[in-house]
């Protein structure tokens, strides 16, 4: 049976942003912002990670995790609005906005991804 | 003796319209229970206090109240925990009140019905066949779960309920979990179907409460969780693969 709710897919995007940018983001920011400039690691040079940037799977990995960010915050946005406004006869236009920003900014996101270089 | 100040809600349908608050003054022991201190007045002071009680032991979860805002059973809370009083006694939040501490509980016994609590077969295998036989791995897959005693405490704390009746709620879903995870049963398909509808799963937004104040450490917010990530792979599979039947 094909099940027509939108939920899943809106559920993965939101748990999948959850966890990528629980992992990754605060690794970056020990790793860049504090390992690097304290002089725990050596600071990885700017043209080395340019290169990694701009090598298709780099780009593609920080669409990745620019995207499913995105999509975790208009999820639990809309549902912050739903719940905690109790905005129960707007849930459509609610979806609606924070799905489209969410779309809007992956647009975006992939525009600079493609074009940077 | 000790004593506290218990504050009970009252509410007499045939003489009052709104519930409206009874102070005692309780004289306690040591080790006594929430529920002690009710029994007391009950006993020594107003015998027309209406509430539920059965155990006295944390198993037949007719006993939940709100204890100073808080949803927990009142056989299982020390008045030595909630001191110095006045101590605060509400029916649990979400149900209608039928008089004083009694709930109407009826959305949750037909709910608990809807999602199919029982094992499911196909086909039962004939008796001469013998028992369906289980190895202590597969009792722990769903073990946590059963320990469940229906005592609505993690709908009082679930502020979804609360806001929107429709939700199916923590203790149905991790019940139907349960089952799910039971290697005797063949039901998953069929509470999919009424839990992937949007007052099953999808209600809940992972506030974790319920599994806050669960007295049997059930964890139905985890429940929940394992729940939504079964009906999305569930959901991918049926779009990827839709020639493969789960």
């Amino acid at each position: 049976m094909v099940r027509r709710s939108r939920e899943p897919v809106l559920w993965a995007m939101f748990s999948g942003g959850g966890m990528i940018a629980a992992l990754l983001l605060p690794a970056t920011v020990a790793v860049l912002w504090i390992a690097a400039p304290l002089g725990w690691v050596e600071a990885p040079s700017y043209e080395g990670l340019r290169l990694l940037f701009l090598h298709p799977i780099g780009r593609l990995s920080l669409f990745a995790v620019a995207t499913l960010s995105f999509f975790h915050w208009a999820h639990r946005f809309r549902y912050t609005v739903y719940d905690g406004l109790q905005l129960y006869h707007l849930s459509q236009l609610i979806a609606i906005l924070t799905y489209s920003i969410a779309v809007a900014l992956t647009v975006i996101a992939g525009f600079v991804l493609v074009t940077t270089g | 003796m000790k004593s506290v100040a218990v504050e009970v809600l009252r509410y007499r349908p045939e003489t009052e319209a709104e519930p409206s608050f009874d102070v005692f003054d309780v004289p306690y022991e040591d080790n006594w229970m929430i529920l002690d201190a009710i029994n007391h007045i009950k006993d020594q002071v107003d015998g027309t206090l209406s509430y539920r009680w059965a155990c006295r032991m944390g198993v037949c979860g007719s006993c939940g109240m709100m204890v100073n805002g808080k949803p927990v059973l009142t056989c299982a809370t020390y008045v030595e925990d909630v001191l110095p009083g006045p101590v605060r006694v509400e029916p649990l939040r979400g149900f209608p009140v039928v008089r004083d501490l009694v709930t109407d509980i009826q959305d949750f016994m037909v709910k608990l019905q809807r999602v199919k609590p029982w094992i499911i077969r196909e086909e039962e295998k004939p008796l001469a066949e013998g028992e369906y036989l289980q190895t202590p791995e597969e009792l722990e897959d769903y073990k946590q779960y059963s320990m469940c005693i229906n005592c609505m405490l993690c709908y009082a704390a679930c502020p979804i309920y609360e806001l929107d009746p429709e939700f199916i709620g923590p203790a149905a879903i991790a019940l139907a979990q349960r089952y799910n995870l039971d290697s005797r049963d063949q039901g998953r398909e069929e509470r999919m179907d009424v839990l992937s509808q949007h007052d099953g799963m999808w209600g809940c937004t992972f506030v974790g409460d319920c599994s806050v104040v669960c007295p049997k450490k059930v964890d139905p917010a985890g429940a929940i969780q394992r729940y939504k990530l079964d009906a999305t792979v569930d959901w991918f599979q049926s779009v990827l693969m839709p020639w493969r039947k789960r």
